[in-house]
Order: structure tokens, then sequence, then C-alpha cells
């Protein structure tokens, strides 16, 4: 169909002239469509604004082919720059479905104060508005944790309350149902550490050593951590969305008002699935790791399995992966806990959500790296 | 009441008698939910206080607070049903966490409870299985489940066909009549408000303040004020 097409003679025009000393005209002709190219009101703002003894101001649409929004847009430009002038509006030669918009779209007044205000301050402004915002985000942190805690001791003492079958849905989705990728992963996590080892070691000729590079490289950190980030990404990042959607479908709020703690009923079972699944998942993903450096040990460099194996069990200590459990099982707090603060500070829209879930794996990464630097640290010291 | 510097509502005085059907209404934005949200103990005031039978609500502590609470029964604008759990379980849990019945009697009320709501046979379907309708009628049976004191409403009609809406004006009233208890609705459905308020108190979004209080029907008779008149009437007079 052609026949919407602009055509030259029908494009949309506005002429402005002056009628009499007081008086302006606009005639308004072609085919006002939004796809056509339509014409500002500048004009009219101008020749106004050079005729200051204006006081009235009439339309002539009688060359007007057609007519949408964009003439009604158009209009109330024009009306709102004449009422700021006090200029009379005889609306007389303009279509009367035009009439009746303009007359609904002033129906109701501007609410002046309910536009957000977007003022930039200076540069001083900005970083003391961020550092409050830093400090109260970190003040609603450490308070979610304090009533986390308290929520740990009533369950200690058998008082909280949450729902066993809960419960035991988060323990399975968060270890068993992790298991495929958390495989993957370490799997490929051991092939790389034997891959960098290997280049080196194959120099001096020492590529048996890649069993202890692995190992101890699994067993200690990688393990712990590489199941830590998948599970920011799978378990924290879930955890973020459903408490941030039931937070905008009032569910959260219909906890409160039964008088169950949310923190009892919602973030204490995810915290402890979580607690409890990570040491296993890690142990798990040592040994595929392990498994992945044994693949390249084997293959590549010339190894037997009894080789690879005994130079592994020699190397590494049941202490190597305490250390490693250890990590994993702060690991696991830590994605939990920032999975469901995000999730119970979620505000209420779907974009929200998304926001909220982003911000907890954001979150959870940062944590497990500083607080793994920290252990690192401290086990350094202890000598372990 | 407010968000922050943002001030929504101020200097709003008025009291619910026991058994009424009080209405709060106003226009869209003028801050109906969120005085719901101050009155059943989600949001506390910027300022002011709430009674309920001379206890000052948001000064006493939280124990007595969470026990007031125990006789509210709320029904959310989006029936805010725990989409974890079935039907059944939703309206169980009250009745789990704070009697001692047994599971048979419990799952006997909860039967009974979907049923006046016509659910019944609707136990084992969770929320996402169900028309918008039937979660806020699901929500309206866990809020009737431990038979509360004070039943809140926050836009019940909102979604629902004239028949149903009909039919949720006759449940309240019913409930009310039966159980004796206090409801407070908040609505703009001309058709309910007249259909069984009693009492009620209107806020407007403009001035920031409640404008009138009463009997609706009183109010539609006697108001003198544009706004209440005006709204009362569809904008007609």
């Amino acid at each position: 169909m052609k026949s919407s097409m602009p055509t030259g003679n029908d494009s949309p025009r506005v002429d402005v002239h002056s009628l009499e000393i007081d008086t302006i005209s606009v005639e308004l002709s072609g085919n006002w469509k939004l796809e056509m190219e339509v014409p500002s009101a500048d004009a009219v703002r101008s020749k106004i604004e050079a005729m200051p003894q204006c006081r009235a101001i009439v339309f002539d649409t009688r060359n007007l082919t057609g007519w949408d929004s964009s003439l009604v847009a158009f209009m109330k430009n024009v009306y709102e720059f004449c009422a700021t002038r006090n200029i009379e509006r005889v609306p007389d030669g303009l279509p009367q479905g035009v009439v009746r918009l303009l007359a609904l779209a002033t129906a109701v007044p501007e609410k002046k104060d309910a536009k957000r205000e977007k003022i930039r301050g200076p540069f001083l402004k900005i970083i003391g508005e961020e550092s409050i915002k830093l400090g109260r985000s970190t003040l609603e942190m450490i308070e979610f944790v304090g009533e986390a805690s308290v929520a740990f001791t009533r369950l200690i003492i058998g008082k909280a309350r949450f729902r066993r079958v809960d419960f035991i849905n988060i323990l399975q989705d968060s270890g068993v149902g992790a298991l495929p990728i958390v495989s993957l992963i370490s799997v490929l996590v051991g092939l790389i550490l034997a891959f960098v080892g290997a280049v080196q070691l194959r120099m001096f000729g020492a590529q048996i050593y890649v069993a202890d590079l692995v190992g101890l490289g699994m067993a200690r950190e990688m393990g712990a951590m590489m199941t830590a980030v998948i599970m920011a990404g799978r378990t924290g990042a879930a955890f973020a969305a459903q408490l941030g959607t039931m937070q905008v479908n009032e569910e959260i709020d219909a906890l409160r008002t039964l008088g169950i703690s949310p923190m009892e009923f919602l973030v204490m079972p995810r915290m402890i699935a979580l607690a409890l699944m990570m040491p296993l998942l890690c142990l798990y993903a040592d040994l595929m790791g392990i498994f992945g450096g044994a693949v390249v040990g084997i293959g590549m460099l010339g190894l037997t399995p009894a080789e690879y194996y005994t130079e592994t069990v020699l190397s590494i200590s049941l202490g190597d992966f305490g250390a490693g459990i250890i990590k994993a099982v702060i690991f696991g707090v830590l994605v939990a806990l920032s999975g469901c603060l995000r999730g119970i500070q979620c505000g209420r829209s779907a974009s929200a959500v998304g926001d909220a879930t982003t911000s907890a794996v954001v979150t959870s990464i940062v944590f497990i790296i500083v607080s793994d630097s920290l252990l690192t640290v401290i086990y350094d010291i202890m000598g372990f | 009441m407010a968000y922050g510097s943002f001030v929504i509502q101020r200097d709003l005085t008025f009291s619910i008698r026991r058994g009424d059907i009080f209405v709060i209404m106003g226009g869209s934005g003028c801050g109906k939910s969120t005085l719901l949200r101050h009155l059943v103990g989600l949001q506390e005031p910027a300022r002011g206080k709430v009674f309920y039978d001379g206890v000052s609500f948001w000064e006493t502590d939280l124990a007595e607070r969470r026990n007031i609470m125990r006789r509210f029964g709320i029904l959310y604008q989006s029936g805010a049903l725990w989409s974890s759990m079935t039907l059944a379980e939703n309206v169980a849990l009250p009745l789990g966490e704070y009697t001692d019945l047994r599971p048979g009697q419990i799952s006997e009320l909860v039967s009974l409870k979907l049923a006046l709501v016509g659910l019944a046979g609707f136990e084992d379907f969770y929320p996402s299985e169900i028309s918008g309708g039937m979660r806020k009628r699901a929500g309206l049976a866990r809020a009737m489940a431990m038979d509360p004191d004070v039943l809140f409403f926050d836009e019940p009609s909102a979604g629902l066909d004239p028949i149903s809406a009909r039919r949720l004006d006759d449940l309240i009233l019913e409930l009310r009549e039966s159980q004796g208890a206090t409801i407070v609705i908040v609505t703009h459905e001309l058709a309910s408000i007249f259909a069984i308020g009693n009492n009620s108190v209107f806020l407007d979004a403009e001035s920031r303040t409640m404008i009138a209080e009463g009997d609706p029907h009183k109010l539609l008779e006697e108001t003198r004020d544009p706004r209440v008149r005006s709204f009362l009437t569809r904008g007609e007079a």
C-alpha cells in the first residue's frame, strides 16, 4: 500500500501571519500524521515573540487533509505557550476532535512536584551524597547480618519457624542440582591448571610435579573458589530473584503481618542449606579438578595413572582439603547472605528484581574474593 | 505519612468503631494503601499514633505488637499468596503457626474457608495455576483463616468481574454479621462503598489530608465539598 506514504504536496505545513495588529493567524495544512515530518511549534512561538502586542490567536485548518496525535501535541505546545503570555486562543477553526482532546489533556493540571528532580550539584556534593549512600547501605548490611544472627540463635534453641519442605527443596536445588555445572567447571579448571604447570615444568623434565600443582591448587584454593563463584551465579542469584519477586508480590508483607519473621522463614533455610552443601560440593570439585589434571598428565605428559595417583596422594594432606572446606563453608554463608540481602532489599517492580539479582552476584563475588585473600593470609600466619 | 521527605498525607485523625465496615477512599495515588500499611504494622508513620483498644500500636513493644497483629486478617491487592505453597498450605500456615489444632482439624478448616470463597476442590493447586480473581479469593480465605477481629482489604474488587465483586461484598457483610469482625477496606469502587460501607474517611491527594469522614450515604447527601461530591457521583455533580 503506497497510499499512506508521504507525498510532496500533502506534507504537513504551518504558516503563521498576522491578521490584525493584535491577532495572529495560524494556517495548518496538509496531512498531519505521526509518520510524516511534522513541523515544530517554534515558528508560532517566534512569531508571537516578534509581536509583543499580540492578544489573540486564531486557526485556519481548511487545507488540513488529516490529523492524529501529532497535531494535538503541536496544538498543546502552542496553547501552553499562549497561556504563559495571556493570549486568547480562539479554537473555532480547529477540528472538533482536536479541541476536545486538548480539553481532556488540560483537564487535570500538571502536578509540578511529581516530576523527579534531576539536579546535578557540584562535584563535592555528589561525592558527599554517594558516601552517605554507601554508609547507609553498609549499615543496612550490618543490620541484616545482625538480624540473621538473631534468627540463627533462635534456630539453635529451636524457636525459629520455617517449613521443612522448603528447606529440603532448597537443599536439593543448591546441592544435587548444582552437580553437573560444578563437574564441568572443575574438570576444566583442573585441566587448565595442569596445562599452565606443564608448560613450565616440562622444560626441567619435572612433569610429575603437575600432580602436586593441580592437587594442592584445587584442594586449597580453586575448588572452593570456583564452586563459590558458580554458586553465586546460580544459587545466590536465584535466592535474590525468589525473595525479590516475593517482595514485589507482597508475599513478604503477608508473612510479616502474620508475625512470621521473613528472616527465619526465608533466609535461614537458604543460608543453612548453602552452608551445608558448599563443603560437599567443594570436596566434589576438588576430586573432579584432580581428575581433570590427571587427564592432561596421563594423556599428554606421558605419566602413568599409578604415578599420577601416588604423587597426588603424597603431595596433599588432609589439612589441605580442610583448608579448602573451611573456605567453602564461609563462602557458602556469604553467597546466601548476599543473595538474601539483595532479595529482601528489592524494590517493588520487575526491573528491581533484575537489579537485585545482578547486585547479589556482584556482592557475592566481591565477598568471595576479599574473604579468600583474608583467609589465605590468615592461613599463612597460622602456618596452616 | 511520608516516604523520606516526601509527605503523602498529614493530619489524619479518625476512629473506627468495632463492627464498622470502614472505607478508606480517595483518588488514585492519594495514599490509601500507605495508610493501610500504617494500620497493619508494615510501615511506621513518620509522626502520629495508631491505637487499637487504647494501646498505641507503634509505641508498644514488638511482642505486644505481634499479639495485636495476630488478630488481623489482611487481603492484599494482588492476593500475595505464597507462591511455593498450594492453596491449602497457604491457608493452613497461620493455623499451624498459632493454634494447637491437629492436622486433620486444620485441613477441615482449610476446606471450609476455601469453600466459603467458592474455591472448594482447589486445595492442591498452586497460586500460579489459577486466575487472578481466584487468587484474590484464596487470599481472602487465608485472611479469614484465624477468624480475625479486624479484616483489612486492599482494593478487594479491583480485577474482579461484577458478579464476583458482588459476592465478595456479600461475604464481607456476612463476616461482619456472623463473626462481629471489624472491616477496613481501601477501595474506590463506588458500588461497593455504598453497598457495604457504614463509615469512611476521604483522602485528598491535592491538599494531602482527609477532607471528609462518616457514613458514605450521609456524605453523599450532606457534603458541600465539590471534591467529595464529584468523587461520590463519578464526577457528575
